[in-house]
């Protein structure tokens, strides 16, 4: 016979308001076990919770039943509560009295009518739960940051600094991301190389940072606190020990590749740096395109290097490391505009180009050396074209959302344009002027006053006649068809999640959006963290952003990370799924209706019929078990349970409602 | 309508937009098209461009389009969207500075404002103070609305709001040669500037 105690609350009005408590509570006496039936005006208030622990006491309650707000808003206040008394804190149930009676019904006999069914409800439930405990989970004192732009970056030093052991997965050759591709950044024009190859130092040279650059996650599994992660480090073909990235192979090397840093508008050679401010600071051989790797001649680089640091039968290393914490700072790339906007030319005139295109045209140590000369015939353009909104805010042709940086970039790339170029016109077709930073409203104003013709209105086509980029739009504030005659046009297109995120984040569970951004567990309350715990994100991972925005994020996502790596042991949570392996089929529905990644089959010997059988059933990983529940479900066997919200108390649940 | 070719706009006419503005003391620039204006302006009705637009036109430089444009013609200089302009841009000011250019240009968009704003200038210097009776007499002989207001005219005469004998005031030559040296000072410094814009082209 279990004894239950009934606490039942009129938080002020707000649920005596329009349900009669006393009518309840008379009600709750009724129910079968129900020992003790209590009301108060707030039952989360201090004596309020002191009367409820007395009450435990005194009659002796070994099961309680609250009846008040939401479980989302108390549920952690009494688990608390009974934690101090002898009661285990999951024999508990809470009626949600609030938001799903009191403040959404208006006739008070209904709602009455109603807070006795949840009452019954949960006394039903709550005489089938059983005790549990949670487990303590080890924390390995160690963070992974997946991507070595500006977001991990940033991450990795708040981390490091905090005195954690971090390392830092690049796919590059080098850190800096996108950042670091950029000439200025606004509002405040600052170099962006200057402020960024700094950080890439620091990282390169801080003792708690293990940079792996040109390396890959090949394979995770673990949970929160106990990441296993295999990284492939892959083939460099170089000695690291013993390069000094002197770059004497740079110069010898024949073979000419497209280089995809200066967005193909220059060529580097097969053993290459990514720039020259890399880190770190030596080459790879791009062994798609070494002749000697391809073709066994050449081995130019072999014979003058001072060091002997070429190594031409190098391979892939795998290396596999736990962590406690993971960082997702994968980043974007920009949206591949040339499929989707044939009236644009489709990349067919190569006047034609992206904002990234035009941030190494006017960087001093791009391709122009910083010289705003066309791609076509290397002459200044007179007339530039900067179209917004190319693939954002589209979802016919490109994305639905807003990029979030390019009014911003665009205002700057119109002003670097008519500082360069003082006798030149520039037009920018927008549809709406997005500036909701810090100094930045003001940064386009001044962009308006540097002359920059702002035409609201897309543009509809751009063709060529006479050697000109002819741009038809509309200035909607005339109603007027305009055209601009170009002689370079500069599309400011969408970012997309970076290459390979879908698979990365299947490796890891991390939830995405439809457009593949990776999703918080919460828009407003829980931005830095995913729904896998122990995975945080920083950056344009999540979605479109600026870099202060970024570097924001990064440092919110370190600062949940140091939180995490300060614990010695975590406290499991033990409302997870539990198999019951005589009822198990080992048919795997299971493992693949689960989000988490937290169920396997496994082969296990049992003993049945007094004979040994060997037969597949279905084991809970309990670090990565969220208890959402999903797996329940799925079984057709009815092998799996949740713990807490068991078939059977459920059923209990149901048969209140119906039966009693 | 054609499209406008806002590559094809002549240096000149952007010159002349912007001498427009300089003249009301306002940078075109300043300009975000809020619309604040339009929103204010009584005479808006009327009009065949809304202020706001007047002002867009002269940011793209299209010279003929604000020239041509009745608006500033009907713009009663009341001075509430100058006065609501949250970037300051001085609207009233530009519209007069607009009818003026359009005047020195040889373009009449509505006529009868340019008669009036005649017939108003002479009346005074011949009388040293308007003649309101005499001044709608002439406006509509040189107008051809030979009988526009005449009922109001037969009963502001009966109660008297208007009488028939001509009112001079005292010192009016003086008025007259005030009217003259503005008039003259304003022609020589239009001359001097179209001979500099001249020496420019």
């Amino acid at each position: 016979m279990s004894r239950i105690g009934v606490f039942l609350c009129y938080c002020g009005s707000n649920i005596a308001g329009t349900v009669d408590v006393e009518a309840v509570a008379e009600m709750a006496r009724t129910l079968p076990d129900v020992v003790y039936v209590e009301t108060n005006k707030y039952t989360c208030s201090d004596p309020g919770q002191e009367g409820v622990k007395n009450a435990i006491i005194e009659k002796g309650i070994d099961r309680v039943v609250v009846g008040a707000c939401s479980p989302r808003m108390h549920e952690p206040t009494w688990r608390k509560l009974l934690a101090d008394t002898p009661v285990n804190p999951y024999m508990l149930e809470v009626a949600n009295l609030r938001e799903q009676c009191s403040w959404v019904h208006k006739d008070k006999e209904i709602a009455t009518e109603k807070a006795k069914d949840l009452v019954k409800m949960a006394v039903a439930k709550v005489a089938r739960l059983q005790p549990l405990h949670s487990i303590e989970i080890p924390v390995h004192k160690k963070a992974l940051v997946i991507g070595g732009g500006i977001a991990g970056m940033q991450a990795a030093l708040d981390i490091a600094d905090a005195g954690f052991q971090v390392t830092i997965v690049e796919r590059e050759t080098s850190l800096g991301g996108k950042m670091v591709m950029l000439d200025k950044t606004f509002p405040t024009m600052d170099c962006s190389a200057c402020i960024c190859t700094p950080k890439m130092s620091e990282v390169g040279n801080h003792p708690n940072i293990t940079v792996k650059s040109y390396s890959e996650v090949e394979n995770v599994s673990g949970y929160i606190g106990n990441f296993e992660v295999t990284i492939r480090e892959k083939a460099k073909y170089i000695d690291y020990d013993k390069c000094t990235g002197c770059g004497a192979c740079e110069t010898k090397c024949p073979q000419k590749v497209t280089n995809d840093f200066e967005q193909g508008m220059s060529e580097r050679t097969a053993i290459y740096k990514m720039f020259p401010q890399a880190v770190p600071s030596k080459p790879v051989i791009d062994a798609a395109h070494c002749r000697k790797l391809q073709e066994g001649k050449c081995g130019v680089c072999a014979k003058v290097c001072p060091t002997g640091a070429i190594n031409y039968e190098d391979e892939d290393k795998l290396t596999t490391e736990t962590y406690g914490a993971v960082v997702f700072a994968t980043g974007y790339k920009l949206i591949d505009w040339k499929p989707l906007y044939p009236e644009y030319g489709g990349g067919k005139y190569e006047d034609v180009i992206t904002g990234l295109q035009f941030e190494r045209l006017v960087n001093a140590s791009g391709p122009t050396e910083g010289h705003i000369l066309r791609p076509s015939d290397g002459t200044e353009p007179k007339s530039v074209v900067i179209i917004k909104c190319v693939g954002s805010r589209d979802p016919n042709k490109g994305k639905a959302y807003c990029s979030r940086a390019c009014c911003m970039y665009s205002a700057k790339h119109a002003h670097q344009y008519l500082d360069k170029v003082p006798d030149g016109r520039c037009y920018v077709f927008y549809m709406d002027v997005r500036t909701p930073g810090k100094g930045y409203d003001e940064f386009y104003m001044n962009t308006l006053q540097d002359g920059a013709q702002y035409l609201r209105g897309r543009v509809s086509k751009i063709y060529r006649e006479d050697g000109k980029l002819i741009c038809k739009g509309e200035d909607t504030l005339t109603s007027q068809q305009v055209t601009v005659a170009a002689d370079m046009v500069v599309l400011e297109t969408a970012m997309v999640p970076a290459d390979g995120i879908d698979e990365l984040a299947a490796k890891f569970t991390v939830g995405r959006d439809a457009d593949s951004w990776l999703v918080e567990a919460h828009a407003k309350l829980r931005p830095v963290e995913t729904n896998t715990a122990g995975i945080f994100l920083a950056g344009t991972a999540q979605g479109p952003k600026d870099i202060p925005d970024s570097v924001c994020q990064a440092g919110a996502a370190a600062s949940k990370v140091i939180g995490l790596l300060n614990k010695d042991k975590l406290m499991s949570n033990p409302q997870i799924s539990h198999v019951n392996e005589s009822l198990c089929q080992g048919d795997g529905a299971c493992v693949g209706i689960c989000p988490y990644g937290a169920i396997s089959i496994v082969e296990k010997q049992f003993r049945e019929n007094s004979r040994k059988v060997t037969r597949p059933v279905a084991q809970v990983n309990p670090g990565l078990c969220q208890g959402c529940g999903a797996c329940t479900v799925t079984c057709r066997a009815g092998a799996m349970d949740l713990l807490g919200y068991t078939n059977e108390s459920i059923m209990r649940e149901v048969d209140a409602l119906c039966q009693w | 309508m054609q499209a406008l070719d806002l590559s094809g706009i002549p240096e000149k006419d952007v010159a002349a937009c912007q001498a427009i503005a300089a003249e009301a003391g306002v940078n075109l620039k300043d300009c975000y098209q809020c619309g604040k204006c339009t929103a204010g302006c009584p005479l808006a009705e009327g009009m065949d461009l809304m202020p706001r637009e007047v002002i867009r036109y002269l940011q793209l430089g299209a010279l003929d389009v604000v020239l041509s444009a009745k608006t500033p013609w009907i713009c009663a200089q009341c001075v509430v969207c100058s006065s609501r302009c949250p970037q300051n841009v001085d609207i009233c000011s530009t519209m007069r500075a607009v009818r003026l250019a359009s005047k020195r240009a040889g373009y009449r968009p509505l006529p009868e404002a340019d008669i009036f704003d005649d017939e108003f200038i002479a009346n005074v210097r011949a009388h040293g103070v308007s003649n309101e009776q005499y001044l709608a007499a002439a406006y509509n002989v040189k107008s051809g609305h030979l009988m526009q207001d005449a009922e109001n005219a037969v009963r502001m005469l009966a109660r008297g709001m208007v009488g028939v004998s001509m009112h001079n005031i005292e010192g009016r030559d003086e008025v007259a040669a005030l009217v003259d040296r503005a008039m003259a000072a304003d022609a020589a410094r239009y001359a001097q500037d179209g001979a500099s814009e001249g020496g420019d082209e």
